[in-house]
């Protein structure tokens, strides 16, 4: 396989990639949020969500805001054009999901001739 | 072999759904019965290179599918499906949210209504997906206020990727 160039696309791909990370990053469309805040909804350790956000930053789509002691995180400018790439993300998911389906279905239809 | 299956993926940013369909080379009946039995779930729903666990599968309106979607490093992430109405095997409704092990939604993280119809289509069956977003108002907001500018862009650069990662 092509090794895929571009680090930051191929970084913003690998993070949208994950459904945590998109939700992360939906929950920040609708506004800055502390780390608490964005752990809130999800049953993960802090460790987790830190590992979440640090690929979000380091993909270019999530930075810190202006408050120093809440340290809120928030969208990069550019990370709300990635929420769009997040629909492409998701295309990929149903891609792929597809074409596993239809490995499964060959060998469900295997078996049948078999018979 | 999958080459000439159709596939389309057509999101509609007005209104925030996305419609997704696919074509497969098998009879109505398994394409359904893969969507809708949890042994078969397991094996195709999580795309790569997740794996998919069933915990709770009750195929009936008003049961749910309860999954997990494991990473290769054995994350968990809990999805849940209730179904609303089917109609065997033409198609099903449903409603896909996030929940946590116990199967719990999260009420504040974005589900999505979906329905789901099979058509013959010759030989094969065609499955469209129609994915409607809860929270479409806030999502959208976001996106009409940023994204004007850059959206156009970074699709294509995406559209390259995925040619790139499906070549």
């Amino acid at each position: 396989m092509e090794h895929i160039q571009t680090d930051n696309l191929s970084r913003a791909f690998f993070a949208l990639a994950d459904p945590t990370r998109r939700a992360m990053l939906v929950r920040l469309a609708a506004g800055e949020a502390t780390v608490s805040e964005l752990m809130a909804p999800f049953p993960l350790s802090q460790p987790t969500i830190s590992r979440h956000l640090k690929v979000l930053e380091e993909a270019g789509l999530v930075e810190q805001g202006r408050d120093a002691q809440r340290r809120p995180r928030r969208l990069t400018a550019t990370a709300l054009s990635e929420v769009d790439g997040w629909i492409s993300a998701l295309r990929t998911q149903w891609a792929s999901r597809y074409d596993k389906l239809d490995t499964l279905l060959s060998t469900l239809n295997g078996d049948k001739d078999d018979d | 072999m999958t080459t000439d299956l159709r596939f389309e993926f057509v999101p509609n940013k007005r209104d925030f759904t996305i419609t997704v369909k696919r074509e497969f080379n098998a009879g109505r009946q398994l394409v359904w019965d893969c969507h809708t039995k949890a042994e078969y779930l397991d094996q195709w729903f999580a795309p790569k290179p997740l794996t998919t666990q069933t915990k709770h599968m009750d195929f009936r309106e008003g049961g749910y599918w309860h999954y997990a979607m494991i990473t290769p490093d054995n994350e968990k992430f809990w999805n849940r499906l209730d179904y609303k109405t089917i109609t065997p095997i033409d198609g099903y409704t449903a409603k896909d949210g996030f929940c946590d092990e116990t199967g719990a939604v999260n009420p504040d993280l974005p589900g999505s209504d979906w329905t789901v119809t099979f058509a013959d289509a010759g030989r094969r069956t065609l499955v469209t997906t129609l994915v409607q977003y809860g929270s479409a108002e806030k999502l959208q907001a976001a996106v009409d206020m940023g994204l004007e500018g850059g959206l156009a862009s970074t699709m294509e650069r995406l559209d390259e990727l995925l040619v790139g990662l499906n070549g």
